[in-house]
């Protein structure tokens, strides 16, 4: 996907989480939180979108989820830890959860248990700019901006302006070490 | 692994990139304290054991909560309610210990070098809470912290460390970290207090407690460590206290306006420290022990197999 692909994706995923917030009477009470790193441009862009589109813009959080992971023991080497920080109460929100790529599911597993130790929201929804398959949790995403078939061995890069890429792409790639 | 380190027994081996990996990570540990839940399952299936064989109440219980906010079980074991009394060697105490397979031993002993004698013989991680005269890194840790969080970086600070110099771990952490961060340090405490040749350490000397806090933009100020001195080393307290003591008083006139106060605790009031100024405007002394917490569940999780630096998983 090229930068023109990247920049329709986002904002069609915007109009469809409009479109069914209105559906359920809760645009107001609508709020982002993007999982770091990928997850929280997304995050930040559909906050924009959605901000141009009702004047205000929702609250934006972001999530860490390197202590909620399941494989530190596996790993051995537990992932960066980076911060967490969501300052509006999830009580009663729907809150869209943001993150670049969807694969196996994990990620999003631990991002929701981390997510109700903060508090109860009403409905959480799943954003992600690509889904691309592979599963080994019954996750799904509620949009998504581009659902791809990609095998194993390959990985996908979400590349963002925000974090010092030339331009939006999607890049798929052999995986490395493979 | 902290940098290189598979056990924590002093700052004098960690380098400015490795201290920084334990302030940075901790930075984040510190969040997870203010949440609603008060509890991150990182640490879910491991075993933390606090070996004491020296009274401690906040590292003690500092440890303790830093294990369980990151959910690891932790033991407490001290060695007055134990088999010491019953004439069992350190060495025997750790290896029946290290049988049940615990993840990290934490380690307080009244001998110097203790920690690092277990490290050579346990299979697991070794965090030392304080040996002897040694060193008390989680201090040192925490002690850093405190001051980035209230001075930002520590590049051309200056840090007096006054008192009783010669007996406290705590000072050789600090100066074993401190100046690695960029910050300046001065010593300040009776002759008899001062050990000698410290300034190779790259420390100066003061005997006088002003000119040591005069523009400097904090001050540690130590306990004297009555538990570690034989001969008297100086002649009462109330003499110490007069010279070597910090009063509103002084305060007021010697220290710079935003100078913070640090104390290890626990603190002899009316000794080195009077009331007025423990509970003052410049004291950050409760900060340093909520930092505490912080920064011992950074050095767990970096000890317990995690890591805060080298590349990010793939994506999931």
């Amino acid at each position: 996907m090229n930068a023109e692909a990247v920049g329709r994706a986002v904002r069609r995923m915007a109009r469809e989480i409009l479109e069914r917030a209105r559906a359920a009477g809760d645009v107001d009470s609508l709020a982002m939180v993007g999982i770091r790193r990928g997850g929280i441009h997304l995050a930040e862009r559909l906050r924009d979108e959605i901000g141009r589109a009702v004047g205000s813009p929702p609250p934006l959080g972001t999530l860490d989820i390197a202590l909620y992971r399941d494989d530190l023991a596996a790993r051995g080497v537990a992932p960066v830890v980076g911060p967490t920080d969501i300052r509006f109460r999830l009580e009663g929100r729907t809150i869209v959860l943001a993150d670049d790529v969807l694969y196996t599911g994990r990620t999003v597993r631990a991002a929701l248990d981390e997510l109700v130790d903060f508090g109860r929201p009403r409905r959480v929804w799943l954003a992600v700019l690509v889904d691309r398959g592979g599963r080994e949790l019954p996750i799904a995403a509620d949009f998504a901006g581009a659902q791809l078939d990609v095998p194993q061995e390959e990985d996908v890069q979400v590349h963002w302006r925000e974090a010092g890429a030339a331009e939006d792409a999607v890049v798929i790639r052999a995986r490395r070490g493979s | 692994m902290i940098g290189r380190h598979r056990h924590l027994v002093g700052l004098e081996g960690l380098s400015r990139e490795e201290i920084l990996q334990v302030l940075d990570l901790a930075t984040s540990m510190k969040e997870v304290l203010s949440r609603p839940v008060k509890k991150v399952p990182s640490l879910r299936g491991k075993t933390v054991v606090n070996l004491f064989f020296e009274t401690s109440t906040r590292t003690r219980s500092s440890f303790e909560i830093a294990a369980k906010v990151l959910s690891a079980d932790a033991l407490n074991w001290t060695a007055s309610a134990s088999s010491v009394t019953k004439g069992e060697t350190l060495l025997d105490t750790a290896k029946n210990l290290e049988a049940m397979r615990p993840d990290v031993l934490v380690v307080r002993h009244a001998a110097s070098g203790a920690p690092n004698f277990l490290a050579r013989h346990v299979a697991c991680a070794v965090v030392s809470a304080g040996d002897g005269a040694h060193e008390h890194p989680s201090q040192g840790l925490l002690d850093c912290f405190t001051l980035r969080e209230r001075l930002g970086a520590l590049e051309g600070r200056t840090v007096a460390i006054v008192g009783d110099i010669s007996h406290s771990r705590v000072a050789r952490s600090d100066l074993h970290s401190l100046p690695k961060l960029g910050a300046r340090v001065r010593l300040c405490g009776p002759p008899t207090m001062i050990p000698k040749g410290v300034e190779a350490l790259g420390a100066t000397v003061h005997h006088d407690l002003r000119s040591a806090v005069e523009g400097a933009d904090a001050v540690v100020m130590l306990r004297i460590q009555h538990e570690r001195i034989g001969d008297p080393l100086i002649p009462n307290t109330r003499e110490y206290s007069k010279f070597w003591g910090l009063n509103a008083r002084k305060a007021a006139e010697w220290l710079k306006p935003g100078a913070v106060i640090l104390h290890p605790g626990p603190i002899n009031r009316g000794v080195e420290l009077s009331s007025d100024v423990a509970d003052g405007p410049h004291s950050v002394i409760l900060d340093q022990v909520q930092n505490g917490v912080a920064v011992r569940m950074a050095i767990l999780y970096l000890l317990a197999g995690g890591s805060a630096e080298g590349p990010r998983p793939e994506k999931a």
